[in-house]
């Protein structure tokens, strides 16, 4: 079991949902993602979603998109992004899950990455315009390697999907909780949190849930019933709002902490 | 009848591959909507009512069958013999309308109540908003802030027509950020929603779907060269941004091994500045708005910024089919500047009475090297693909800009 899996797997043990923390690297510098990274993960965050920054990223929201291009400006490259995992991997075990889109994965060349990012000691790739049609390119080489390849699992997806998202998952399904970008308000988490915990029972493989999660509250709301809970566009708007790197990473470490009161189970 | 050329056939299987491009590259909670586009689109290809309508509809209200003219005093400037494909002459201007119309009945058919598009030039949002003022479906528009600026008179039709214009200024605030802009409502709005795609671009089923209603323009003339000139011409030469007219009019010659199937992409300022709009001549393999294709990108794949003066071909990507036309050799892809492109406009104008629009100018710029290369007595058929009444504030900036 890779070390994604065995976080979802001890926050079980703990009775309480794993927390999932997206950060874009390179935002507002790579070694400032090194910080916030650590700090995520000494606040309590079980798993980073590592985000890669894309040109045009049309599943995000505005505060993503910006955090994206302030990343880009920085000069932020997939193989700069994997050095800085090499540096987040001398100070904590933390699962990293690098987050993003296809086309810098096609442009650095898929087993290439595969190979690259193992020895960086990144645990798996979510690659959120990468359906499991176009997928075997990339998931094949990782599987292989012994990385993991987080499906998505969406509002508008049928049975047949689902069950392909299950055959298909090494470790968690990501369950995005409704039809939207990141960082929208979800309208009926509740609802959504519910048929997560459905669906796990009957893929039998963890989900986490995604977009419209902000809050301690929201987070309460989902922890009960799914396995994973990811947070992102509210961490990414924290470390927008601080003025230096020092208090980007006191914000983040304040939010992760404050999110985790939401993980127990009653 | 859907036109399906020949040559494709075999390779637009389910998953819409041409050779290694095309694909389904989008998040998750659009692909079941592909899935039921799909369906529809196939099962309204087998229904003669459905036929039946758009024929009538593109008769009677959109104006076809467009004529096909011998252009001679251009011809006798150019040193070849010239046929217009007169697609200026559709109504809303454009051939944008021949696909509109296909989709928002496909559209209706499939119970949708909302309409949103992206446009550049504001040609496909104009042809969209007339379509869905037909229609009466709700309409909504994505537009890059620059090109609301460029193409000003119509963001005004549209918004007369009853469409809401979004100005976009993320990114470059062109049609790229339109493109992307529109995906984010559709993943939001998907289940009510049908995003009308303008181009040959897009990811599967959306390039073939705009390839076969475009696909008229090659059927008409194709038919209109035998007619007039008792003749196939040697060369069919289109614009090329997205690429739609240009695959609309190939789509009728794409079987007759003997016509020459040529693309002029915007060189911008020239492609060796770096400042163009041309990826099949000076891009390289990616994956951009759901489709893999030639794309302008830098080595670590970020998109860049494309640059041209004309917005409806200031786009980074190019339909994946002409990726494959380009690869397998059927079609070549040459690219032109702006200035090349100004000439061009001029040219039309003066030796015909036409004003093109500068996307369709691109073409005619290409016409003197392709006279050098095939002569005289060479016969050859140029979509005009739109007029350019829209441009007139570009072309006098211009104008007064040269001196």
């Amino acid at each position: 079991m890779g070390r994604i899996a065995d976080a979802f797997e001890n926050a079980r043990n703990e009775n309480r949902a794993a927390l999932v923390i997206y950060l874009c690297a390179g935002d507002p510098d790579l070694n400032a993602t090194v910080e916030l990274v650590v700090a995520a993960a000494d606040s309590g965050a079980d798993v980073v979603e590592l985000g890669v920054p894309f040109s045009d990223p049309t599943a995000d929201g505005p505060a993503i998109q910006r955090a994206a291009q302030r990343s880009l400006r920085g000069g932020t490259t997939l193989a700069k992004v994997l050095e800085t995992v090499r540096v987040i991997r001398r100070r904590t075990d933390v699962p990293i899950l690098l987050f993003g889109y296809y086309n810098p994965i096609l442009a650095y060349g898929e087993q290439k990455l595969v190979d690259d990012a193992a020895e960086s000691g990144a645990d798996g790739f979510l690659v959120v315009n990468l359906p499991p049609e176009e997928s075997a390119g990339l998931r094949g080489p990782a599987v292989e390697r012994g990385l993991d390849f987080v499906p998505l699992v969406a509002p508008t997806s049928d049975p047949h999907r689902i069950k392909q998202a299950g055959e298909m998952a090494t470790s968690f399904i990501y369950y995005v909780s409704m039809t939207g970008v990141t960082g929208s308000t979800a309208t009926d988490l509740a609802s959504a949190s519910k048929r997560a915990a459905a669906l796990q029972r009957e893929l039998g493989r963890p989900l986490a849930i995604g977009f419209g999660v902000k809050t301690k509250a929201d987070v309460a709301t989902v922890s009960p019933h799914a396995d994973g809970v990811v947070v992102g566009s509210a961490v990414v708007q924290a470390i927008e709002a601080a003025a230096s790197t020092d208090e980007a990473v006191a914000a983040v470490r304040a939010l992760v902490s404050e999110l985790t009161g939401g993980l127990a189970r009653q | 009848m859907r036109y399906v050329p020949r040559l494709m056939q075999p390779l637009e299987s389910v998953s819409g591959r041409y050779g290694p491009y095309g694909g389904r590259y989008v998040a998750e909670t659009l692909m079941p909507a592909l899935d039921e586009l799909t369906q529809a689109y196939e099962e309204s290809q087998r229904d003669p009512a459905f036929q039946a309508e758009l024929d009538s509809l593109l008769h009677h209200y959109a104006g076809r069958k467009t004529p096909t003219y011998f252009a001679s005093r251009l011809s006798e400037e150019v040193g070849m013999r010239i046929w217009l494909k007169r697609e200026d002459l559709c109504h809303t201007g454009a051939h944008k309308v021949n696909n509109t119309i296909g989709q928002i009945l496909l559209a209706k058919r499939m119970h949708k109540t909302r309409i949103i598009a992206e446009t550049g030039a504001g040609q496909h949002g104009v042809a969209t908003a007339t379509a869905c003022a037909l229609m009466g479906l709700p309409c909504e528009v994505f537009m890059g802030a620059e090109d609301v600026r460029r193409q000003a008179p119509n963001v005004q039709r549209m918004e007369l027509l009853g469409a809401k214009v979004h100005a976009i200024t993320s990114g470059s605030a062109t049609l790229k950020d339109a493109m992307n802009e529109a995906l984010r409502d559709w993943v939001t709005n998907v289940r009510t929603t049908h995003y009308c795609v303008g181009s040959v671009a897009g990811p599967h089923p959306y390039p073939m779907i705009v390839r076969d209603f475009q696909a008229i323009i090659g059927r008409e003339s194709r038919v209109q060269m035998l007619e007039q000139a008792g003749r196939l011409p040697d060369a069919v030469v289109a614009c090329v941004g997205g690429g739609s007219n240009a695959m609309g009019i190939f789509a009728g010659f794409i079987d007759d091994a003997a016509v020459r199937l040529i693309g002029v992409e915007a060189a911008g300022d020239g492609v060796a500045t770096g400042k163009h709009a041309a990826p099949l001549c000076a891009g390289g393999v990616g994956v951009l708005h759901g489709a893999k294709s030639y794309v302008l990108q830098t080595a670590d794949g970020q998109i860049v910024e494309a640059h041209s003066i004309s917005a409806g071909l200031d786009y980074p990507g190019v339909g994946p089919e002409h990726a494959w036309l380009k690869d397998t050799g059927r079609a070549t892809y040459t690219a032109v500047t702006d200035d090349a492109a100004l000439d061009a406009f001029h040219q039309l104008c003066r030796t015909e009475g036409i004003i093109p629009a500068l996307e369709t100018s691109h073409a005619f710029a290409y016409l003197p090297t392709l006279a050098k290369e095939l002569g005289p007595d060479a016969d050859v058929l140029v979509c005009l693909s739109g007029r350019g009444d829209k441009d007139l504030e570009t072309v006098i900036e211009k104008l007064e800009e040269r001196g």
